[in-house]
């Protein structure tokens, strides 16, 4: 395991809560991506966590822009800066919310135009900033403020939507796989054109589990094969050695379930949809990976 | 160089020669002309920029902003519906200090579907921070939108501007034109706070009771200073261009009794009306104005005062009235005309005048 | 010269807006104030549509629709059928017509010209539609409403196409003054 680059550009002084697994990643992306970059963050967790003027917890440049509006600011400030002769990184980090429902339209079409940046969903599958409302990324049978009864819906396939784009690179990742998150910030920041990054980041009050144990939350996300870790390079998918295992030998998924407050009373019929996209999910990726589709 | 162009293409033009780095577009009735002609000069590379055909009129506005943070003079242009759609956006990049461009060509809001020229959109932005300027003819159109540049990027004012005109009437009118060769008239292009990795900054972080009214008070103090930048950039302008501009275009005001008040084309076709009125004896004369934020000091001094409002604030009033009111001592006989194109001619403008009633209102076409 | 004002009443597609555009560009040559707009409805091709001329020595102001026209100009005969082409033309003004045949106008001279024929013998014809607003322009040269030298080079600056020069002269020799 290579040592990661010790300098830091989230300083001890962020109001995170406690396990927040965002600006844990936060942390690695930064390293990867390294001074000469500008983090375009729009309404969410992250926006609120920098701290409060005249005090900022991050030591790189962050533009905080309106909800809707982070690719498309991108777009703008990749335009500038190359126009300028500068390679200076253009990451949008940006919360599901911002990215599946409201900021999805500037997104594709940030993607479409070929915007040179790195776009990060760091995915808590709710409205966290507010308090953990639904979004289009909430799983289906998953409690939120707004699903009492549990989402009846299922989260919308993101990744399937932003590999139509046909982007020269995409992957998930999982915020308890830093140093499998640090390999794929650098790998896509050494390609140009627009890049994506989706990333499960377990949410301690959002999915209701004790702060202590959001590594765990998110390797068991892994293990038990609901998040799958994978690649796309030109199109060309990678899945990750140990989704491969998790796909042949997967976790309980009712330890998963069962660890979180908000699938507790999962009805039959919400997790057995969980399981049947689950399964359905893995099949087309393997086969997607196998050439044969 | 003389030639005759429409509204739209004057103000193209009046953009490419300011020689912005990244235009955003988005096209919209009646101001499609204006992006179309800048895609065609990017593209036979007349002008160098980077033209982002961004989906959506909240992002065109969300990438100028990021263009402008990140060193680079931006322009955009839109309407009515994309005006409104990207408002949240306007407010943002007033409080962000970007010194973004925008041509609007004035239409009034749906619903029902009304493409012509209505001053609506434009007022129900006059509270973003936003300078706004609106013209009367396609040479003005070209002037006021080169002025733009000079004006959003001097270091006292760092607010954005946008250049009014009004939809079809303006915008498709073909009339003639003397383009400039801008020199040096605006300067190159330097944000005090452009994104600088040397010095890494958060930018629009969380700021609370005790600090935001600060940054408000920074926006009104350049706003405040922007009169005076104005005056310098249009005296400039006319030392070097030879069109002199002002708050307001005055015609035949010296020893009016009555003054006629009227925005974009309106204003022009008062000065008919104002001939008109004079033959019959009556001393008119009319004030076209040309600023709207910030918003001018007029001199009515005693006259009568007959205020046209392409616009209306409901359960208000026409905007400019409601300004003139509480600015001045006048009290304008108000009449609401042209709202979603409505034909106004000279004649009705002379008998608004003929028919003024201080402190009233009246809509022309609706029956007292 | 006090202000001549011109409607031109064509169907969409037919280069209706663009005749009143280089009218007023020749006018503009010869030294005048001038101005061109269309009308602003809904325009769909093949549907009957209007554009408006304003020339004069003085800047002109007036932005309104020209509502007494010193003159009329119809590409497209067939409009009157469903248009009242003659609406608040001033008495005496001309009408010019693109027809092979003039028809009696009572009141009002009538000078036809039959642009479509023009356009069609030298094939200046463009999606279906025969060019007719740069035969026009030859023709109003002939009737003394701008010079034949501003129309010409009102033309090439727009056109490069030869050929539109080349139908101007053919009007300007074949019109009805």
């Amino acid at each position: 395991m290579n040592p990661l680059p010790a300098e830091e550009y989230v300083q001890k002084c962020t109001t995170a809560c406690a396990g927040c697994t965002s600006s844990l990643s936060l942390r690695y992306v930064l390293k990867a991506a390294g001074p000469d970059t500008v983090l375009v963050v729009p309404a969410c967790c992250t926006a609120v966590l920098q701290g409060v003027y005249p005090a900022t917890a991050m030591n790189v440049n962050v533009y905080n822009i309106a909800f809707a509006a982070a690719a498309s600011t991108a777009s703008g400030m990749a335009a500038a800066f190359r126009r300028a002769g500068r390679k200076t990184k253009v990451i949008c980090y940006a919360g599901d919310g911002g990215t599946v429902d409201i900021g999805i339209q500037a997104l594709s079409g940030a993607l479409e135009r070929g915007t040179d940046f790195l776009y990060i969903c760091y995915d808590n599958e709710a409205y966290g900033n507010t308090g953990m409302q639904r979004s289009g990324s909430t799983p289906v049978g998953a409690v939120t403020t707004t699903t009492p009864g549990g989402k009846t819906e299922t989260k919308k396939d993101l990744d399937r939507i932003i590999a139509a784009h046909d982007l020269p690179y995409m992957a998930t990742a999982c915020a308890a796989y830093p140093q499998d998150l640090y390999a794929k910030v650098a790998k896509a920041l050494s390609i140009p054109g627009p890049k994506f990054i989706h990333l499960l980041s377990p949410c301690p009050p959002g999915w209701r589990y004790s702060a202590e144990r959001s590594v765990e939350m998110g390797k068991l996300a892994v293990k038990t094969g609901l998040w799958v870790l994978y690649e796309r390079e030109h199109g060309q998918l990678r899945i990750n050695p140990v989704s491969k295992a998790a796909m042949k030998r997967p976790a309980l998924l009712d330890d998963y379930l069962g660890a979180q407050g908000r699938f507790r009373g999962i009805s039959a019929e919400a997790r057995a949809a969980l399981a049947a996209s689950m399964e359905r999910n893995h099949r087309r990726l393997l086969a997607e990976e196998a050439g044969q589709c | 160089m003389l030639t005759i162009a429409t509204g739209n293409k004057a103000v193209a033009a009046a953009a490419r020669e300011a020689r912005p780095g990244v235009i955003a577009a988005y096209p919209i009735t009646p101001q499609t002309e204006i992006v179309e002609q800048l895609a065609s000069y990017v593209t036979e590379r007349s002008l160098d920029a980077d033209y982002i055909p961004v989906e959506s009129e909240h992002s065109a506005m969300a990438a100028c902003i990021g263009a402008s943070a990140a060193g680079a003079r931006t322009f955009t242009a839109t309407s009515s519906h994309g005006l409104l759609y990207m408002h949240e956006m306007l407010h943002w990049a007033a409080g962000a200090r970007t010194p973004v461009v925008m041509a609007n060509v004035n239409r009034a809001l749906g619903p029902g579907w009304n493409t012509w020229a209505e001053h609506t959109d434009a007022f129900s932005q006059r509270d973003t921070g936003w300078l706004q300027v609106f013209v009367g003819t396609v040479q003005e159109a070209y002037d006021a939108t080169l002025m733009a540049f000079r004006i959003a990027e001097d270091e006292r004012v760092l607010l954005p501007v946008m250049v009014n005109l009004d939809g079809f009437t303006l915008s498709h009118i073909t009339q003639s034109l003397e383009t400039v060769e801008i020199g040096d008239f605006i300067p190159p292009f330097c944000l005090p706070h452009a994104i600088d990795i040397d010095r890494p900054r958060g930018y629009g972080t969380m700021t609370g009771p005790e600090h935001y009214y600060k940054f408000r008070w920074d926006m009104e103090r350049s706003m405040r200073a922007s009169r005076e930048v104005i005056r310098e950039t249009e005296d400039e302008f006319a030392r070097r261009f030879g069109r002199q501009y002002g708050p307001v275009e005055e015609y035949r005001c010296e020893d009016a009794d009555v003054v006629v008040v009227a925005l974009g084309t309106l204003g022009k076709e008062a000065e008919v009306a104002v001939d008109r009125l004079r033959d019959e004896g009556t001393k008119a004369g009319s004030m076209r104005l040309r600023w709207l934020r910030p918003f001018p000091t007029l001199d009515l001094g005693g006259r009568d005062v007959v205020v046209i409002d392409r616009d209306y604030s409901f359960g208000f009033g026409g905007v400019v009235a409601q300004s003139i009111r509480a600015t001045t001592r006048a009290e304008p006989s108000s009449v609401i005309a042209g709202l979603g194109g409505q034909e106004v001619t000279y004649d009705d403008i002379a008998r608004f005048v003929r028919q003024r009633e201080a402190g009233t209102e009246s809509w022309f076409g609706v029956e007292a | 010269m006090a202000m001549f004002e011109i409607r031109i009443h064509s169907r969409g597609g037919q280069g209706g807006v663009t005749a009143a555009k280089l009218i007023a560009q020749a006018a503009f040559r010869d030294g005048k104030f001038a101005t061109a707009f269309p009308f602003y409805g809904a325009e769909r091709r093949g549907a009957p549509v209007v554009s408006f001329v304003r020339i004069s020595d003085e800047p002109i102001k007036v932005y309104s629709q020209v509502r007494e026209p010193d003159m009329v100009i119809v590409l497209d005969a067939s409009v009157m059928d469903s248009v009242d082409v003659l609406a608040g033309l001033k008495p005496g003004g001309p009408v010019v017509i693109n027809v092979a045949e003039p028809p009696a106008i009572e009141g009002h001279p009538v000078h036809a010209v039959d642009l479509t024929g023009i356009a069609l013998a030298q094939k200046l014809v463009v999606a279906g539609s025969p060019i007719l607003n740069t035969p026009v322009l030859g023709a109003l040269a002939k009737l003394g409403l701008v010079s034949m030298e501003s129309a010409v080079a009102a033309i090439a600056e727009t056109f490069s196409d030869p050929r539109n020069v080349a139908v101007a002269k053919a009007a300007y020799g074949e019109v009805q003054a």
